[in-house]
Order: C-alpha cells, then structure tokens, then sequence
C-alpha cells in the first residue's frame, strides 16, 4: 500500500504528460533551433505549450519563458530585475515566509548592498495589505510575495494587494511566487497587473526540471546565464522540449478538472481536520481559509521526523517542513507565530487529485497508532537512579 | 610503450621468516583492488610487487596508481617503463618517455640501483650515462644533485631495466587481513570512519556493524552509513555490514532505566550484541571511534562500564586524538562530508538531558537489573542482517 499525501513536494506525473514526454523524446525529438522539419515540429510543442499558458493566464504566449525550475524562475525575476537596473532602487520587499529560492535571491542582493524588508503575518496568521503598503517606499525596486504558502497554505490576499501596490508606487516592479496556488486558483494576467509569475511543472503532475515566468510585455531583464538566444535571450540553451510538452497535458488536464479537485480537497480538508480534532494534542496549524489541498498539523510531543518515518513504516507519505530543505528547521513556521513545540512536531499534509477518503482515514488511523506507541515512549523520562 | 606498476613495500621488508605470508596477502589485496581494469600480471621480487598489464596501451594507470596509493602495506608505488637491459635501450627510451615531465622543470638528478649485479656498468656510470642523454635531449635542463626538480630512477633488476621518475608514497602500514579481522560499531558520524581506517592500516580486515531505530532514525541514516563504508573500501577492502534491529532495545532502556544513564547502558546493549554477532565470524575484537572525554560516554569511568559489558578487545584508535585530528583524516579519507549529514543515528535518539559523567558501575548493573534484557539482546542479534559492501 502506498498512500501519497505530499503532494506539494512533488507530484505523480499524470499518464498524459508522460506519454507526450516519451513522444518528445522517441519521435519528435528535433532542436527547435535546427532549420530543417524536425526542428520545426519540436519548436511547434513549445509554440503550443506557450499558447496553452497564455490561455490560462489571459496573456499574450510571448510573455511565458521556459525555465528548468521554479527556484531559476524566481531567481531570474529577482536577480535578472536588479542587474537589469543598476540605477534603479536599491529595496526589496519580500515576506519572512517565502520560499527558499526566493529568500536567498534576495539575501544575495542584501550582500550586495541591497536592503531587504521582509512583511510578517499579522498574530492571526494573515497578511495585511497595510504592511505591504508600509514597507514600500521611493527606493523600491521589488516586490516579491507568493501567492500560497507551501507550509501551512496560508493564501496571500494578491488580488487587493497588487491593485494597491500598483496605486502607491506604479514604478515597482511585481512578482508573485504562484507555485502553490497556479491551476488551484484561477489566476489572470489581465485582472492581476504583475511584472513576473512563477510556477513550475512537478506540483501540477508534469515532470520535474520544468518551470515557468512569465514576463510582462516591456518589463526589462537580464539573464543568469549567456548563450545562444532561446527564449529571447534569457534563459539560453537547448530548450527541454520533451518536458515542456508533458507541461502542456498536465496543465490541460488541471484545466479540465480543476474544478473538481477543488470541491474534493475541501471535502478531505475537512474530513482530516474533524479526524484530527479527535486526536489528543494534536492541532491544526493551516488557516482555515487557507489552501484546501494543504493540511498542516503538529502531533504535540512527537518530533516530526519520527511520526514521518513511523508513517512512512505503513506507507504512508507525508512531509515535515519544507520537503526541498530536507528537514531544516523551518524560519516560515516561526514567522506564522507557531510555537518551538509546534514546528518540532509539524507535519504537512497535501492532497493531490487522487487521493480518496479512504486515504485520509487510513491517515488518521495510523496518526493514532503513532500517538499510542511513540509518545509514552518519548514522553518517559526514564526512571528514578537506583 | 611497455609500462608496469611497481610497490615497493616498508614495514613488511623487516619481517623475518614469515615475510612470505605478508607478501602473499599484499598480493592478494592488490590483485582484488584492481580486479576490474583488465587482465594483468603480478609478481613479487626483491622487496617489490610488479604489476604488469597485459595490454599496457589499454590499461588506466592513472586510476590504478590512485587505487594502489590506497593499499596498505605499500611504502611507495610507481609507474614506470620497461626497457631491455643495456645502456643504449636505456638512453634511446629515457628521454622519450620522460619528455612530458622533464619539459616543465629546470633540474634533475639520476639515481640508480643495480640490483643486478651481473650488470656491466656500475650505478654511478648509469647514471652519468642516462643523464648525459637526457641533457643531450633537453638542453634546458641542468643537473643539480643537492635540490634537484625531478629524481630520474633507472633500476637493473633480474627480468629487465626500469625507469620512472616521481614515485608517490604508498599509505604505510600493514597489509590489510594480514592482522586478522575485526568488528567496527559504526553510527554515521565522523569517529568512526576514520576509526576504521587507523585500524585497516595495521593490519586489520573490517566487518562493520550499525543500530537502526526506526522510525526514530530514518532510512537516509542508513544510507549514509552505508555510503561511509563504500568509502572505506579503497583502504579496507570489502566490508561485511551488519544491520541491527535496535527499536525495541532502546524503548526498553528508555522504560525501565534512569534517564540519566541512557546512553552507557545503550553502549552496553550495543556491546553485546555487537559481541554476539562477532561470534559469527569467531571475531575477537570491537573497533569503537570514542576518544577520551569527547562526551559524557567517553569518559574514563564509561569506558570502564562499557568495555565490562564485553570480553572481547575493544580497540579505540582514536583516544588520544582531538576532534580537530579526526576531521583532517575525516577530509584525507574523503569521509568528511558524508559524515556531517544531518540524519539523526541510534546515538542522538533519548539522549538525557544531564547525562552521568562518571557512572558506577554498581548502579549500572542494578539498573539493568530491573529488565530482563536478554531476551531483547538475543533477539535483536539473531534479527541483525548482513550485507557485502564493495
């Protein structure tokens, strides 16, 4: 039995995209920069894969560029805005609760001389828009927030908060981290006037090493890298042509069914927070209206490594943290307010398009056996010395 | 181009009658360590093992030399040329085949031993000789016999004459096996690695034996050990790993004893069954990386309860040293940045707060009296599983 419940970690690639990868790769195998028919046959799965995005994302397909990963296309946003603007501003607005790809780009600006000011939640967990607002001034050159949170899936409040940066200081450049929240929420170019948005292939059941920004027309950026002129210049290479057209099924099918997954994850959301509820010590972290396919909770008690692996004995599927910081201790958490025991002891569930009912309860069933065995053990303090 | 690989080896050459036996097992290590990279000869004379491939052209000596610097018993390696045992042949090849590194340097010597006494010319005629064509051929060069760049090498020996220069020190020691063999506790940290490899320099093969407490401690953490041993292998040879059970021991320990001698009689429990399992293979020693008062279970009065819990030899390489010297044999042997992977291992699961320092052993043995352990140690022994690592 394998129940797969960390689904913001990466997820299955869905039977669709993975029979366009193996196509990309077998038959329509060309470099899109060659002039002869094949060259042209693969440079029309990219062609395709950037209309179909710009459908999703009301923009025009020019303004998508490949990347190999969500963590590149936050860099290139952030990095490529600042090199881009030498003269410009010399602050970068941020969250204390962003992804490590977006934190460390801007701690790499910090030892450059950059200021960074990073907008905490309030004690209830939310953003304000206020202190968004706060935090801009006439030396910025940046705004980076992400749109879920892929700890507890707290939801960012954009769609008033981008209107809002964009009254106070419409120079600022926007970029919103949406690998969360992309395909979960409906997200238009149109109604939301960002610089840059991020997301990537491997959370959305396309493969891992493709990942997505897009670049609002007129925006200027530099590249990371140098060489032949692919994706007009900023991100050169040899396009991944085989993922980029497993992106194309996997966004097509989160396009179909979207919808449903929705009303699903809400009904399991609930399910595993009633179940938890009955649990002795163990309390929800996730907001209430927060990410329905996010569920983080902390077992009191139990470090969460040892509950991770007690599930994993029954295959069960779970991730403490962040899975990309391999089990550092996470700064978000704290910065949500939790409590040391709380982050020792949290785990983070996160349900994908399959995961059924029973899934959940088995979930649940196993948390309580965990709770049975491990905390008397852990909890005991040994007895007296003789 | 005719190539070989000579070792010469040190402590072995002073044996006495029993020389013969440390060759063979030199031999046999040597063979086993090169076993993949094609066909080839080997064979001992006059204090020196030559490894002749049978396809030089084909043969990568440069991974062969990497390898062979890890053997050991081998006081220092070499790659040189094989040549018809006459001057001209020496004079004709020499510059030839020295070319690449006498180019880049200024000076040079030439040494030479004649091992074969029936040889003509005497050493320093050889070597006057063999300078005088290098300086024929590299009018750059100049001799210099107090400092010289590069030491030329030219050996007379019985089968032929050999020239290389630049040999590289071997790893000294004894050959490993040749000290027989004993049982390494290894946890992941960086002790024990390096524990390992003072001990296969003397001689000793290794069987390595680790504590797994799931789901305390994770699957990544036996990984990690596991790749510690694949690391050790270049000097050790292959290891035989054994994985022991340790769940059930340990909640034991944490349920029926004080919190404060946890880890000591989590030492013991680990003692015995490690001694256990040494059974299997008639091992009569324990290899621990613990160095004196490094933590609360290593210091004098642990030790003494901890070693009481065995009858076999507990060997500790590394009780002298300080943490600073294992991290650069850590960095030498390549263990280092595995070892500071941040799995938790059997060690760091309940450890107590305010751990005993000096625990008595009286008190130890009363506390372990309120458990019948045994049954659990038997257990976890017969549970433990083997593996062969490469």
């Amino acid at each position: 039995m394998e129940i797969y419940l960390d689904n913001c970690a990466t997820t299955r690639v869905c039977d669709e995209a993975a029979a366009a990868c193996l196509r990309a790769m077998t038959a329509e195998y060309g470099n899109p920069s060659s002039l002869h028919r094949k060259g042209l046959e693969a440079e029309s799965i990219l062609t395709e894969t950037r209309k179909t995005i710009g459908q999703m994302l009301s923009c025009p397909p020019e303004c998508i560029r490949f990347t190999a990963s969500a963590t590149e296309s936050n860099n290139l946003a952030i990095l490529g805005s600042a090199a881009a603007r030498p003269h410009g501003g010399k602050t970068i607005v941020i969250t204390a609760v962003e992804h490590s790809s977006v934190e460390n780009a801007a701690a790499a600006l910090e030892k450059k001389g950059y200021t960074i000011r990073r907008v905490h939640p309030r004690p209830d967990g939310h953003f304000a828009v206020e202190d968004f607002l706060n935090a801009v001034d006439d030396d910025t050159l940046l705004v980076s927030f992400m749109m879920v949170n892929n700890e507890i899936g707290t939801v960012l409040p954009y769609e008033t908060l981008i209107p809002a940066l964009r009254r106070k200081a419409p120079k600022v450049l926007l970029h919103m981290d949406a690998v969360q929240g992309f395909t979960k929420y409906p997200v238009s170019m149109k109604r939301l006037d960002l610089d840059f948005l991020t997301f990537s292939g491997h959370k959305l059941y396309a493969p891992k090493g493709i990942g997505v920004l897009y670049i609002k027309k007129g925006t200027r950026l530099f590249p990371l890298a140098y060489g032949g002129g692919q994706e007009q210049g900023l991100r050169p290479g040899t396009e991944a042509v085989e993922l980029v057209a497993a992106l194309k099924e996997a966004l097509l099918l989160c396009q179909r069914d979207g919808r449903l997954w929705e009303t699903k994850y809400r009904a399991l959301n609930q399910r595993l927070r009633e179940g938890a509820a009955a649990l002795p010590r163990v309390s929800v972290n996730s907001p209430e209206d927060g990410a329905p396919n996010i569920v983080n909770l902390s077992v009191l008690g139990i470090r969460s490594e040892i509950m991770l692996h007690f599930l994993e004995e029954k295959g069960i599927y779970v991730s403490s943290g962040s899975a990309c910081s391999k089990g550092a201790k996470s700064p978000a958490l704290a910065a949500f307010g939790l409590t040391p025991e709380r982050i020792d002891s949290a785990l983070r569930i996160s349900f994908s398009r399959e995961t059924t009912e029973d899934e959940v309860d088995a979930l649940l069933a196993a948390l309580e056996d965990g709770i049975r065995r491990l905390r008397p053990v852990i909890e005991k303090n040994g007895k007296e010395l003789p | 181009m005719n190539e070989i690989i000579l070792f010469k080896y040190g402590e072995i050459a002073l044996k006495g009658l029993n020389k013969n036996v440390f060759e063979d097992i030199l031999l046999r290590n040597i063979r086993w360590r090169m076993r993949d990279l094609g066909p080839m000869r080997l064979r001992k004379a006059q204090s020196t093992i030559y490894l002749e491939p049978e396809n030089p052209d084909a043969f990568d000596f440069d991974e062969a030399l990497d390898r062979a610097s890890k053997i050991f018993g081998v006081a220092a390696v070499s790659r040189a040329l094989v040549v018809e045992k006459s001057m001209e042949a020496i004079c004709a090849a020499a510059p030839k085949y020295l070319e690449p590194l006498l180019s880049g340097v200024q000076t040079f010597k030439v040494e030479t031993r004649r091992s074969d006494k029936r040889f003509p010319l005497k050493s320093p005629g050889i070597s006057a000789e063999t300078g005088g064509a290098l300086l024929d051929a590299f009018p750059h060069l100049k001799v210099d016999v107090h400092e010289p760049d590069v030491i030329v090498n030219v050996e007379i020996r019985d089968f032929a004459a050999y020239i290389h220069a630049g040999s590289i020190p071997g790893a000294g020691g004894m050959p490993v096996s040749s000290s027989g063999r004993a049982l390494l506790l290894i946890s992941g940290g960086l002790d024990s690695p390096v524990a390992a490899y003072m001990m296969a320099k003397r001689g000793l093969a290794l069987s390595a034996i680790h504590f797994q407490s799931p789901p305390y401690t994770s699957e990544r953490a036996l990984q990690k050990v596991e790749t510690l041993c694949e690391k050790l292998t270049p000097y050790t040879g292959s290891i035989r790993f054994y994985c022991v059970p340790f769940t059930e021991l340990q909640e034991a320990i944490r349920e029926h004893c004080p919190e404060e001698l946890f880890t000591v009689i989590m030492r013991r429990m680990m003692m015995r069954v490690a001694t256990l399992v040494a059974a299997r293979e008639d091992i009569r020693a324990l290899v621990t990386g613990e160095s004196l008062a490094q933590v609360a279970s290593q210091t004098l009065d642990a030790l003494y309860c901890t070693d009481n819990s065995t009858d076999l030899v507990v060997l500790r390489p590394l009780i002298g040293m300080d943490k600073t010297e294992i991290i650069k044999i850590a960095y030498q042997i390549d263990t280092y940045e595995t070892s500071i992977l941040p799995y938790e291992d059997c060690c760091t699961v309940f450890t107590p707060r305010h751990p005993r320092t000096k625990p008595k052993l009286h008190f130890i043995e009363k506390a372990e009296a309120s458990f019948d352990f045994e049954p659990l140690i038997r257990q976890a022994a017969e549970n433990t599983t083997v593996k062969t690592i490469h």
